[in-house]
């Protein structure tokens, strides 16, 4: 661990640097709450300015830009997660509003330079994936969050409780792998075009940032929301 | 050529009892058994068998077995023994198995040690049988009912589709099985 709190992002760094450096944070600036022509202010003045919490952002970008960096209890409570919430949620909407219409549109194009009944069961592949995803964000959305959200706001919610959620929480990428290796294995050779490129990086994108996203939850969420229930109940 | 099989495992009674199922057996050359894990890299190396049927709770380290050696590793199970433990193995031979059972196990676990020597990504006739019944919607008991093969043998074969093609969930594999031609597409209605 010792090696990782050299290279960890101070709030005194200029924003613009670490996005120089790390070009893939730039997707959750918006997530986070933060607006692009931030110019050349330091982390903590553009998450002042911004209503964000400093060390929750920084938390956030550590997490995205290393990826064996798994944050302590001491650190996770140590940091105002206010924001944890509602940024998960502008996630889901990030990639079930923009990401993965991006993905469909390659692959309806896709689809169509297949044969009828290939082309139909591609698509319906992927949009068994599709549905499996919202619902996923939709369990997560009505019964997760407000559990969260009562915790924090100091109300005993015993009606559903954290370890429930890390028992069915479902993985949300290997079927987003199985596509990726469809496409650019598989494929006949007519369908060999930009789409193909298109799709395979918009597919990686999305599933490293779900891959975070899920570590996130995990590792972030379900302790913060164990320690609230524990505070709670006692 | 026969397949050389090493047993590693601390029964003397079960040792007895599968080499009385295997000797006669042409496939199979059971080699002198190991009772314990304690030497048992010097001895891949020294008599490199093609099949190791070991005992899992004696190994803590399987992976660094299999990393030096092409060979096919089958658990020997009389007792519970978690999934995740049993995943790492090509096979998984239950002491409750019929000879049949056990045979066909050992048989279907080796040519996955070939298979890894010669890096070969194609799918084996056996492989694309299984795959095409999956496809077709059916649960890995009723391939193996079709096939006439053990569970933990279409388990393994499935963990092989998957490791070749990346691949992993069912309807992935059933879009896979369709752009190679591999099924009909009447028989997925």
């Amino acid at each position: 661990m010792k090696d990782f709190k050299s290279r960890l992002f101070s709030s005194e760094s200029r924003l613009s640097d670490l996005i120089t450096a790390h070009p893939s944070l730039l997707t959750l600036l918006t997530r986070l709450g933060i607006s692009l022509g931030f110019g050349d202010r330091s982390i903590a003045d553009v998450c002042e300015a911004s209503g964000v919490d400093t060390s929750f952002f920084l938390l956030i970008c550590n997490v995205y830009t290393f990826n064996n960096y798994v944050p302590s209890t001491a650190t996770i409570l140590g940091t105002d997660m206010t924001g944890l919430v509602p940024y998960l949620e502008k996630s889901h909407k990030y990639y079930v509003e923009k990401r993965l219409p991006h993905i469909e549109r390659h692959l309806d194009s896709i689809a169509q330079k297949l044969s009828g009944r290939i082309g139909k069961v591609f698509i319906s592949f992927y949009n068994e994936y599709k549905h499996e995803v919202e619902a996923h964000f939709l369990h997560e959305e009505n019964d997760v969050f407000p559990h969260i959200r009562a915790l924090m706001a100091g109300e005993c919610d015993v009606t559903y409780s954290i370890s429930d959620f890390l028992q069915s929480h479902s993985d949300i990428e290997g079927k987003l792998n199985d596509l990726l290796n469809i496409v650019f294995k598989y494929l006949p050779p007519q369908v060999d075009d930009d789409n193909v490129l298109d799709v395979v990086y918009d597919i990686l994108r999305l599933s490293e940032d779900l891959k975070k996203h899920t570590f996130i939850e995990e590792k972030i969420m379900v302790p913060m929301v164990k320690h609230l229930e524990n505070a709670i109940l006692k | 050529m026969k397949q050389r099989l090493l047993i590693v495992e601390p029964s003397e009674v079960i040792i007895e009892g599968l080499k009385g199922i295997l000797d006669g057996q042409i496939r199979f050359k059971v080699l002198e058994p190991e009772m314990s894990a304690d030497n048992l890299e010097e001895r891949l190396l020294a008599t490199r068998p093609d099949i190791v049927l070991v005992n899992p709770t004696l190994v803590s380290n399987i992976s660094r077995l299999r990393g030096e050696h092409a060979l096919a590793l089958v658990a020997l199970v009389y007792q519970y023994v978690e999934r995740d433990v049993l995943k790492n193995y090509d096979g998984v031979v239950d002491i409750r198995d019929s000879r049949a059972v056990i045979i066909e196990t050992l048989a279907q676990a080796s040519p996955a040690a070939e298979e890894r020597s010669k890096n070969n990504y194609e799918l084996t006739k056996r492989e694309t049988a299984v795959l095409v019944q999956l496809a077709q919607g059916k649960t890995n008991k009723e391939v193996a009912d079709a096939l006439n093969v053990s569970v933990h043998t279409v388990i393994s074969h499935r963990k092989n589709i998957t490791h070749k093609t990346g691949i992993k969930s069912v309807a992935g594999l059933t879009v896979y099985a369709m752009l190679n031609n591999l099924i009909d597409e009447s028989s997925l209605l």
